[in-house]
């Protein structure tokens, strides 16, 4: 696609033309183009919080083109080899001996499902602290909310792949977890395992369900996310509307076309995220037994229970609410308030347009009471992380218990506190970074 | 603004400490570093063959790649290749699991990745290992006549008893050596060090490499920093 091509460019696209006007007469490529990257208007000051949106896309790709690589080596295998391994477990470690390159694509998806989470935390922060989800962008927010739910139930499929001690009993124990659900529960769990127990039909469905079934949904998603915030464009840490106030042209005068000025920007975080990825990969693979469990160098072995079986840490705050509902509350069993409040835990944050009543979306112009109650929810959504990567005892399960309440009062006094708060005015245009 | 950030950053900080708090009860002895070492790796490797390859398999790593370690082809095949007359094979054992099941009550670990699965908070896998191998005392109670502060109620004997000779616990539950062995504490010391490298080395035998080449790739990204972010600038300087 050189000058020579878009100098020549008619768009009825009767005259004869270079390749690009051929297509463009036949698809929407410079609309798309236009729509999306050049004539994408963005507001100018986005600072450091914006970073994580291209970072989560660059993840996904990468996850997607790494995963087609496993996928080549993989064997969802149950079966026990000549030296009494699982065939599954096996084929992981062929991967990072026998076939080249093999320990990097292997580390790079491993490091990736983490930073993908750590990326879409701070992603999620971003919109608590500048009111991203507010209208017009409640849509937005609920695709996002769509895209998280759908990321956990990817990650949760895929640990259980390398079909280690804690793959197996991570997968025995959240599954066991919806049996607690009445009436259907324990069909439910019985369909999801295939079999009684978690087995070699556990392990290729969930094969299936992590190669296709999720990473088609959340490309759909992420397509439906980025339509949505194309069509009403973006917010910004100001939080107030950049097309309110436009120039003759038409354009906002607060915004820039996307490409080039945010796509070079946006490069710019690429390299750094890249280094943080290197030096996890290339230096601390296992990051502390954080990313890859050390127990999990174990192969999965349905006779010996581990002595602590806790999950990643991407799940553990909504662990540990689970955990701390230990008291039988009228008639319904502990164990079911534990997996009402903890799946209410992660789709709680879908009604924060509805729940938030300031008349200011960023942080900048809010009340002492917001900020307040952010500080305090997510120091207990850090606290609950924490205490699901250890051992229960009864001192922590208060503290969980404590956190817990915190989390959930977050948003059920939002509509509350929300408009009791004392705002600033907003500015007409928007401020520095 | 600031004071949020602080407050959270404090939040985070603090968080480890939980952790901490939690603490580990086993004290684990610093096992030496070998993994630059290539004469002890090829001592911890004939000791492996020797002692622990007729039960324990390590079936991940291939014979050849023993090459690594800057042994020749024909070393391997002289010296160290006894359960299969393939260089290209992996340290598989002839021993059935169901048999062995019977003989020991649980089958002998694959120990590949021993050393990467027995990491916890305490310590490194090697250092699991190292203190193991090192923690075995005589014991009437069990079967085998030997149990194991590491590792309590172990089914392993201790099989290098006639290198390190026969431990027995003090009445303050501590190690004492009653009968020495072929070799000196020191000695011993230094071979279940080398026996523990060569577990490590197996666990990731790219790990070396891993960790130079990571280097060169922070070296590109570095310079790929600066030219994006002079990018950035040159686009953005007439932005306000």
């Amino acid at each position: 696609m050189g000058a020579a091509n878009t100098d020549k460019y008619k768009s009825d696209g009767t005259a004869a033309g270079g390749l690009l006007e051929w297509v463009d007469a036949r698809f929407p490529l410079l609309s798309l183009w236009n729509d999306h990257l050049a004539k994408y208007y963005a507001p100018k000051n986005f600072n450091f919080w914006y970073y994580f949106g291209s970072l989560a896309m660059l993840v996904l790709g990468l996850q997607i083109i790494t995963g087609i690589f496993l996928t080549m080596h993989y064997k969802p295998d149950a079966s026990l080899n000549a030296s009494g391994i699982p065939a599954a477990f096996a084929s992981v470690e062929y991967i990072m001996r026998d076939v080249p390159w093999g320990w990097l694509i292997r580390y790079m998806h491993s490091t990736g499902a983490s930073l993908f989470f750590v990326i879409i935390y701070l992603h999620m922060f971003r919109g608590m602290l500048y009111g991203s989800y507010r209208k017009p962008r409640e849509l937005i927010w609920i695709f996002g909310m769509l895209i998280y739910l759908c990321l956990m139930a990817e990650a949760f499929l895929g640990y259980l792949l390398p079909w280690g001690q804690l793959s197996y009993w991570g997968a025995q124990v959240i599954v066991n977890m919806f049996t607690a659900i009445p009436v259907i529960g324990p069909d439910f769990a019985l369909m999801l395992r295939g079999d009684y127990v978690v087995s070699d039909a556990t392990l290729n469905r969930f094969f299936a369900l992590h190669v296709i079934a999720i990473p088609l949904a959340l490309i759909g998603l992420v397509a439906a996310h980025i339509m949505a915030l194309h069509e009403v464009g973006s917010n910004n840490p100001d939080g107030i509307e950049i097309k309110k106030k436009k120039g003759p042209d038409g354009i906002p005068l607060d915004g820039i076309p996307f490409h080039p000025y945010y796509s070079v920007k946006d490069l710019v975080g690429v390299v750094v995220f890249l280094m943080v990825f290197a030096v996890i990969i290339f230096f601390m693979p296992e990051a502390g037994g954080f990313f890859l469990e050390y127990n999990n160098f174990f192969p999965a072995d349905p006779l010996v229970t581990p002595p602590h079986i806790a999950p990643l840490w991407y799940f553990s705050p909504y662990y540990s609410i689970l955990r701390a509902n230990t008291v039988n509350f009228f008639w319904i069993d502990a164990k079911l308030w534990g997996v009402i409040f903890m799946g209410l835990g992660t789709v709680i944050f879908a009604f924060l347009p509805w729940l938030d009543r300031s008349p200011v979306k960023s942080i900048r112009y809010r009340g002492p009471l917001f900020k307040g109650a952010l500080v305090i929810f997510v120091a207990c959504f850090l606290i609950l992380g924490v205490l699901g990567t250890l051992p229960a005892t009864p001192g922590l399960t208060v503290i969980a218990q404590v956190c817990s309440i915190l989390y959930f009062a977050f948003f059920l006094l939002m509509p509350i506190y929300t408009s009791l708060d004392k705002c600033k005015a907003e500015p007409e245009r928007v401020t520095g970074k | 603004m600031k004071k949020l950030f602080l407050a959270l950053l404090s939040a985070t900080l603090l968080a480890p400490l939980l952790v901490h708090a939690a603490g580990a009860d086993l004290r684990l002895d610093k096992a030496p570093d070998r993994s630059r070492n290539y004469a002890a790796l090829q001592n911890g490797a004939k000791v492996f063959v020797n002692y622990c390859l007729n039960c324990h398999s390590a079936s991940y790593y291939r014979y050849n790649r023993l090459t690594d370690l800057g042994l020749t082809e024909g070393q391997i095949k002289d010296n160290l290749l006894f359960t299969s007359d393939k260089i290209g094979e992996p340290m598989t054992i002839a021993m059935r699991r169901a048999e062995a099941k019977e003989w020991f009550g649980v089958p002998p670990p694959d120990l590949t990745l021993i050393a990467r699965a027995r990491t916890s908070g305490s310590g490194s896998g090697a250092d699991w290992l190292y203190t193991y191998l090192r923690s075995y005392h005589r014991d009437d109670a069990r079967p085998s006549g030997w149990n194991n502060l590491v590792f309590p109620n172990v089914g392993m004997p201790h099989v290098l008893w006639e290198l390190q000779g026969e431990q027995v616990l003090s009445s303050d539950h501590k190690l004492v050596l009653a009968k020495p062995g072929a070799m000196q504490p020191a000695e011993f010391d230094s071979m279940v060090a080398d026996l523990v490298g060569f577990l490590n080395y197996i666990g990731e035998p790219m790990a070396n490499f891993r960790k130079e080449l990571g280097v060169f790739v922070l070296i590109f990204l570095f310079i790929l920093f600066i030219f994006s972010y002079a990018l950035k600038r040159e686009y953005w300087k007439d932005i306000h």
